[in-house]
C-alpha cells in the first residue's frame, strides 16, 4: 500500500470508529440519517484528500533546509518558494506521497514573490495537483494543507492541516526581506516551518495557493493560526518566466500612489522616465482599476500590482476632473537586474573574480546550465525550442519567398506590402517607406509616425519562414497576455507564449498563440522609448496557418494604422 | 482515546445539528465580521501593539474592547467592516473584566446579535478579529474556526502578576488570543456573539499560552456597569505610566546612580496609605520582581496594565513584608498616539 493510500486508510478507520459511536450516542435522540450525512462529508473530505496527496513534494535541501512543493504539471514542474530553494544550489532532492525520492533541478525564481519552479526528474507522468481560480475562493471556504512542516515528511508521507480561509486578497508587506506577499490567501489551517511552497487546497482537493508566511510572535516560530499563501491565479500569471528559466521580477507603474483625505486613490509621485507617464498619467489623477480589478484602497493597488509581472501591459482606468480615462500602461520592473540577481543569489549573479563556481551535481548536470540573468539557461532553450516547433508546424502553409500583403486601410485608402529576407517596402497613401538591408533596423523605424511597422514585420516574417534562430539572438521571455487591452487579472487570463530577440539595433517580442500564430509584436527602436506594438487579428474559427485578417499598429499610446488584408492577393508568389 | 472520540463526537454531532438550519460559513463569517470594528490607538512600543478589535453592541456606535494600554491614547480609532474610519469616545473601563466600552457618533450600525444562554464544550465556533493587524480600511476581519473545549473559571496570569479576572471562560481549540485579537468576537455557527475575545494571557498553572473568550452576559454586564458608571476605574491625569505617585508612593529623590528605592512619603488618602504602605519602607519587589534601584522600581511599575494588580513587597524593621495596592490605575492620555494606520 502507498503511504497515501495508508492516509486514506487511516481515515476510514475513524470514519469506521465514528459511525459506531455516532449511532451509539444519537439512538435516544432519532434522526437516523444522521451518521450518513457526517460520512458523506467525511468520505468527500477524505476523496479531496487522497486526489491532492500525490503531487504534494517534500524538499530536502541538505544543509539548507528545505519545505514542500506542488507538482503541476506531468513532466515534473513543480511550485515552491523561492526561500525554500534560495541557498540550494542547483539542485534539491524531493520525496513524494509514493514513497521515492527524485532528484530535481531549480529551473526559476521569482525573489519579490517568493516562488520558485523547480523540476522533478525522471518520469513523464507524474501526479499533478488541479488549479483553481483562486479568485473565487470566499472567507470561511474548508481548506487544507499538503506539506512537509518541520521537515517531518522524511519518511516520504506528506503532513495534511485542515482549516478555513481566514482572508482573502490580503496585502502583507515584506518584512526586512524583499519577499513580498500580495493578494495573499490567509488560513487558519496549520502552516508551520516546513510547509513552505507546498499546496493550499480547497475542499475539493484543487489548488489555491502556494503556503509561504505565516504570523509568528511571542509563542515562537510555530503556528498561531494566521498562515498566507500566494494565490494560484499569481502563481499562472508567473509560470511563463518561471519556467523560462529566469530570474524573475515584479512589476511597478512607475508611480507611487496614496489615499487622499476624501479616501480616493491618487497618484502622489510619479517617474517622467515611466511609460505610465507617457501614456499621461499625472499627479493626483485618482485611480479606478488596473488590470480590471477596482482600486478603491492602495492596499488593492499593491495587491493587484503584486500579481503581475514586470514586462505586461495592462489597462489602467483613471478619473481626472470628473472625467474617466482609460489607459494601456507597460508594468516596468521594481529592480535593477544586478540588483536582482544580488538578492536572490546564486546563479544568475555575475560571477565574482576568483569566487568558486558552486560544484553541480551529477544527476542534474544535463539539465542545468548556469548563465548570468537567468537561473537555469538550459530551460530558457527547452522553452524557446518549444515555441519553434508551434510556429514551424504552420510553416507548410505559408509562402517560402517573399510576401506581398495588400489590402485596404481602415480610415481610406490601399497598402501594398512586401517582405523579404532584410529588405521591404510599404506604400501607404502617405508614401512609400523601404527598409535596406545595409542599415540597422533602429535607424529606420519606418513608415513614419509608426515607430517601426516595417521591421517589425519582416521580423515577424523571419520568424514564421526560418525560426527563432533566424531572427537575431532570441530568448523565451515567458507568458503575456494575448490582448492587453482586455486583460483582467481576476478572470483565467487569456496568456501565450512570448519570445524576445535583439538583432539589427531593436529589440522585438514576440506574442505566440498555443496554435503557433503570432499574435503581437512590440519592437523597440530605442530602449528608452514607446515600441511599434502591432496586433495580428487572426481569422476566427480553428483553422490554423494561412495570414491575418488584420494588423493593427501603434504608436506613442497612438493609433498608427489599421490594414485590413485582402485575402485574394495574400501570400503571393514573388514579382 | 476515549476522551478524545467524545471530542470528535461532539464536534461531528453539532455540525450534523448546525448543518439543518444554519445558513452557510461563508455567509456567517461575512454576517459577523461586519460587527467587528478594528480599533486604534496607543502603542507600537515596548512590544506592545497600537490595535485591537472591538464589537459593535449597539447601532448607534456603542463598541465594547478590551481594555488595555492601546486605549491608554488621546486619539482612539475605529475602522468599520465597511471602511469608515472614526473617532471614538472612550465611556469607560471595567476593571475585573478588564473591558472598556467605545463609543462612536455613527446609526444604523450592524450590531452584534447576543447568543442567548451559555455555549458548551464542544460548540463549532468562529473568531473574528482585528488578528496581527492585517486587515485594514475595508479589508474584513480575519475568521477563524474551532471548538470551544471548555467552560471554566480563568486562572491565568499577565506577566507575573493574576489576571483580575477568575470568573468563567470560553476555552478555545484554536489561536484565537494572538496580538490585535483581544476585543474580536466569538460567534457560533449562525454568527450569534457568544464572547469577546480576551487579552493574551497564559495560564497560572502551565505558563502556557490561553486561547479564551469572556462569555457574552458578562461582556454585558460589563459594558452596562461601564455605562452606568458601576465599574469603578480610577483615572489619573498629567501622570506617566512610570510614576509611583499613581499609586500614592513618593520615593526619595534621586541621587545617586542606583537610589535605593526608599519610600519617603505617602499621598494621603491613595491607595498607598489604605495598603498600609509605610514611610521608610524599603521597595525590594514589585510584581514578584526584584527592584534594586528607584528607576528600577518605577520601570517595574511602569510594565503593569492599567487596571492590573500591583503587589509590592518592602522591607520594613528588617522584616519582609507583601503589600497589596489593588489594580493600577489607568494613566490619562499617557502615550502619544501613533499616526493614523492607513
Amino acid at each position: 500500500m502507498s503511504p497515501a493510500a495508508a492516509h486514506v486508510g487511516w481515515r476510514r478507520g475513524l470514519g469506521g470508529l465514528l459511525a459506531v459511536i455516532v449511532i451509539t450516542a444519537t439512538a435516544p435522540g432519532g434522526g437516523v440519517d444522521v451518521e450518513a450525512d457526517v460520512l458523506a462529508a467525511q468520505q468527500a473530505r477524505v476523496a479531496a484528500i487522497g486526489r491532492a496527496t500525490p503531487a504534494a513534494v517534500s524538499i530536502f535541501a541538505g544543509e539548507s533546509g528545505g519545505g514542500s512543493g506542488v507538482l503541476l504539471t506531468r513532466d515534473g514542474y513543480a511550485a515552491t518558494n523561492f526561500h525554500v530553494v534560495q541557498s540550494a544550489g542547483p539542485a534539491v532532492t524531493c520525496g513524494l506521497a509514493d514513497g521515492r525520492l527524485y532528484d530535481a533541478v531549480v529551473v526559476g525564481v521569482d525573489p519579490t514573490g517568493d516562488l520558485a519552479v523547480i523540476r522533478l526528474l525522471g518520469r513523464d507522468d507524474f501526479p499533478v495537483a488541479e488549479p483553481a481560480d483562486s479568485d473565487r475562493v470566499q472567507v470561511g471556504d474548508e481548506c487544507f494543507t499538503i506539506g512537509n512542516p518541520f521537515l517531518l515528511g522524511t519518511d516520504l508521507r506528506p503532513s495534511v492541516s485542515a482549516g478555513i480561509v481566514s482572508g482573502v486578497h490580503r496585502y502583507q508587506f515584506p518584512a526586512g526581506t524583499i519577499l513580498e506577499y500580495t493578494d495573499c490567501l490567509q488560513v487558519d489551517a496549520a502552516i508551520n516551518p516546513g510547509n513552505s511552497g507546498g499546496g493550499l487546497f480547497d475542499a475539493a482537493g484543487r489548488l489555491i495557493g502556494i503556503n509561504g508566511r505565516a504570523s509568528f510572535e511571542k509563542r515562537g516560530r510555530v503556528n498561531v493560526g494566521a498562515g498566507y499563501a500566494i494565490s494560484a491565479n499569481q502563481v499562472r500569471n508567473f509560470l511563463g518566466p518561471l519556467r523560462a528559466g529566469r530570474l524573475c521580477d515584479h512589476a511597478t507603474l512607475g508611480a507611487t500612489v496614496a489615499t487622499a483625505v476624501d479616501g480616493r486613490v491618487v497618484v502622489s509621485d510619479i517617474l517622467e522616465s515611466s511609460d505610465a507617464w507617457r501614456r499621461g498619467l499625472r499627479y493626483d489623477d485618482e485611480l479606478v482599476s488596473l488590470a480590471g480589478r477596482p482600486v478603491r484602497t492602495v492596499n488593492a493597488f499593491k495587491n493587484v500590482l503584486g500579481i503581475l509581472p514586470a514586462g505586461w501591459q495592462v489597462p489602467l482606468v483613471i478619473r481626472r476632473d470628473g472625467r474617466r480615462r482609460d489607459l494601456l500602461v507597460r508594468l516596468q520592473g521594481v529592480h535593477a537586474p544586478a540588483k536582482l540577481a544580488a538578492l536572490a543569489g546564486g546563479a544568475a549573479e555575475e560571477p565574482r573574480p576568483g569566487g568558486s563556481e558552486p560544484e553541480v551535481p551529477a544527476a542534474v548536470r544535463a539539465v542545468y546550465e548556469r548563465r548570468v540573468g537567468f537561473v537555469n539557461h538550459h530551460f530558457n532553450v527547452l522553452e524557446r525550442d518549444r515555441v519553434a516547433v508551434g510556429l514551424a508546424a504552420l510553416r507548410d502553409s505559408l509562402p517560402d519567398g517573399p510576401w506581398v500583403l495588400a489590402g485596404r486601410i481602415a480610415a481610406g485608402g490601399e497598402f501594398r506590402i512586401e517582405l523579404a529576407d532584410a529588405t521591404a517596402s510599404i506604400d501607404l497613401p502617405t508614401g512609400t517607406s523601404t527598409l535596406a538591408d545595409d542599415e540597422a533596423f533602429d535607424r529606420q523605424p519606418v513608415p513614419p509616425g509608426s515607430g517601426g511597422l516595417l521591421p517589425a514585420l519582416v521580423l515577424w516574417r523571419r520568424l514564421v519562414v526560418a525560426g527563432p534562430a533566424a531572427v537575431g539572438q532570441t530568448m523565451y521571455w515567458g507568458t503575456a497576455p494575448r490582448d492587453p487591452a482586455t486583460f483582467t487579472a481576476d478572470a483565467a487570463g487569456d496568456l501565450v507564449d512570448v519570445l524576445e530577440s535583439a538583432v539589427a539595433g531593436v529589440v522585438a517580442r514576440f506574442g505566440v498563440d498555443p496554435a503557433g500564430r503570432v499574435v503581437w509584436i512590440d519592437l523597440w527602436a530605442s530602449p528608452e522609448g514607446d515600441p511599434c506594438e502591432v496586433r495580428l487579428r487572426w481569422p476566427d474559427g480553428d483553422a490554423a496557418g494561412g495570414m491575418p485578417a488584420a494588423i493593427d499598429a501603434r504608436f506613442g499610446g497612438e493609433p498608427f494604422a489599421t490594414l485590413v488584408l485582402d485575402a485574394a492577393v495574400v501570400a503571393e508568389a514573388p514579382r | 482515546m476515549i476522551g478524545r472520540c467524545f471530542v470528535i463526537v461532539a464536534v461531528v454531532l453539532a455540525a450534523r445539528v448546525a448543518a439543518a438550519a444554519d445558513p452557510t460559513p461563508q455567509l456567517v463569517a461575512a454576517r459577523a465580521a461586519k460587527s467587528v470594528v478594528k480599533v486604534y490607538g496607543a502603542g507600537g512600543l515596548r512590544g506592545l501593539e497600537a490595535y485591537q478589535s472591538g464589537i459593535i453592541l449597539t447601532p448607534d456606535g456603542r463598541i465594547a474592547t478590551a481594555m488595555s494600554t492601546v486605549l491608554d491614547a488621546e486619539g482612539i480609532d475605529c475602522v468599520l467592516d465597511d471602511g469608515r474610519r472614526f473617532e471614538a469616545t472612550l465611556v469607560g473601563f471595567d476593571p475585573r473584566r478588564e473591558l472598556a466600552v467605545l463609543s462612536i457618533d455613527a446609526a444604523d450600525l450592524p450590531a452584534a446579535v447576543p447568543a442567548e444562554g451559555r455555549a458548551a464544550a464542544g460548540a463549532r465556533v468562529l473568531a473574528v478579529s482585528n488578528l496581527f493587524g492585517v486587515a485594514v480600511g475595508d479589508e474584513r476581519a480575519s475568521v477563524q474556526r474551532g471548538v470551544i473545549a471548555t467552560v471554566v473559571p480563568l486562572e491565568a496570569r499577565r506577566g507575573a502578576a493574576d489576571a483580575p479576572y477568575t470568573g468563567t471562560v470560553y476555552v478555545l481549540d484554536f489561536t484565537t488570543n494572538n496580538p490585535g485579537s483581544p476585543g474580536g468576537a466569538l460567534v457560533d455557527a449562525r454568527g450569534r456573539l457568544l464572547g469577546m475575545i480576551g487579552k493574551e494571557l497564559r495560564a497560572s498553572a502551565s505558563g502556557i499560552w490561553l486561547n479564551y473568550a469572556l462569555p457574552v452576559d458578562e461582556v454585558l454586564a460589563g459594558c452596562e456597569a461601564i455605562v452606568e458608571g458601576r465599574a469603578g476605574m480610577t483615572t489619573v491625569a498629567g501622570a506617566t505610566p512610570f510614576d509611583l505617585a499613581i499609586l500614592g508612593i513618593v520615593l526619595v529623590p534621586d541621587l545617586l546612580d542606583r537610589t535605593p528605592p526608599f519610600v519617603e512619603a505617602l499621598v494621603p488618602e491613595s491607595a498607598a496609605v489604605r495598603a498600609g504602605l509605610a514611610a521608610d519602607d524599603l521597595l525590594i519587589a514589585v510584581g514578584g520582581r526584584a527592584v534594586g534601584s528607584r528607576s528600577a522600581a518605577e520601570r517595574a511599575v511602569g510594565a503593569i496594565a492599567a487596571g492590573d494588580p500591583v503587589r509590592v513587597t518592602v522591607i520594613r524593621a528588617g522584616a519582609v513584608v507583601d503589600v497589596d495596592l489593588g489594580p493600577r490605575p489607568r494613566v490619562a492620555d499617557a502615550i502619544p498616539a501613533p499616526e493614523a494606520t492607513p
